[in-house]
């Protein structure tokens, strides 16, 4: 828990820092659609950004066992991340933008749209494991 | 450059915040999401810690008025709306199935493997897909830009 703790605070340190240095919110969505989006603004900083998430990944993944590979079936994972992508552009925002940026604005928005997105996920999770009896992700 | 730079090391930084919370590991994300099982509060402890140093830190810089970007670049005011709940509800549904949402995925594509990939690449094509969908439906609403 205190490791929870902790990588959250670097999370916070982070968009707080984004925030400040390049006036922009640390939202990953939002980040990832503006760097694949051809007329985005800042286009080469959200590259960077991106780029800064995957050399920590490579880094840890290296030497951890913090960043494993999915297990799940390469076609679950391809329709997950079609609802993932398609539902954070809908909503504008995703764990770090709608979660970390916006409760810490008190944005009532991103608390509905946390609420909402952590009951789903519930919900689905609750189905999948002990409805269905797959095992998800394991 | 510099805003380059920064925007890096932002991004460094982010993902060494997920990495040693545990949250790039989906077992992790799905023992907090199931709560009909063996119930894990580590998520819980991310967003506080997160939400906790950024909600000070606004506070703080809002005080020593070093907000020279806060009304260009903060969240526009929309409202809550079917758009803003749908999205989450699907975002939910995806998240709940793999454990991953957009942060830990594109750190995942650090492990090499073909799955993170994957992910990554449908995540990308589902936000395009959104993009279009709600193109056509602004276009569709508006008949004196459709005829354009």
């Amino acid at each position: 828990m205190l490791l929870a703790i902790l990588g959250g605070a670097l999370i916070g340190l982070s968009a707080s820092l984004y925030w400040s240095l390049n006036g922009r919110i640390a939202g990953i969505s939002g980040i990832l659609s503006g760097a694949l989006s051809s007329f985005g603004q800042d286009r080469l900083g959200r590259l960077a950004f991106l780029l800064g998430l995957v050399a920590a990944g490579i880094g840890f993944a290296r030497f951890t066992d913090r960043v494993p590979a999915p297990t799940l079936p390469l076609v679950p994972l391809a329709i997950a991340g079609l609802f993932v992508g398609f539902g954070t552009r809908m909503s504008g925002g995703c764990t770090s933008g709608h979660g970390v940026c916006g409760l810490s604005r008190l944005s009532l928005r991103s608390l509905v749209a946390v609420l909402t997105f952590m009951l789903t996920a519930a919900i689905t999770v609750f189905v999948v494991r002990h409805l269905l009896k797959l095992s998800g992700p394991a | 450059m510099k805003a380059l730079l920064t925007a890096l090391g932002c991004g460094l930084l982010f993902g060494v915040g997920l990495c040693v919370s545990g949250m790039t590991n989906p077992l992790n994300i799905i023992a907090f999401l199931d709560v009909g099982g063996r119930w894990s509060p580590n998520l819980a402890g991310v967003m506080l810690g997160a939400i906790a140093v950024h909600f000070g830190w606004l506070r703080w810089s809002a005080e020593r008025k070093q907000t020279s970007h806060d009304s260009i670049l903060a969240p526009s005011r929309r409202p809550i709306d079917g758009r803003l709940v749908g999205g989450s509800a699907l975002f939910g549904i995806g998240w709940g199935v793999s454990g991953y949402c957009p942060g830990p995925a594109i750190v995942a594509l650090g492990s090499g493997a073909v799955g993170a990939l994957v992910f990554v690449m449908a995540m990308a094509a589902g936000m395009k897909l959104s993009e279009g969908v709600q193109w056509t439906i602004e276009r569709s609403s508006k008949p004196s830009l459709s005829r354009r």
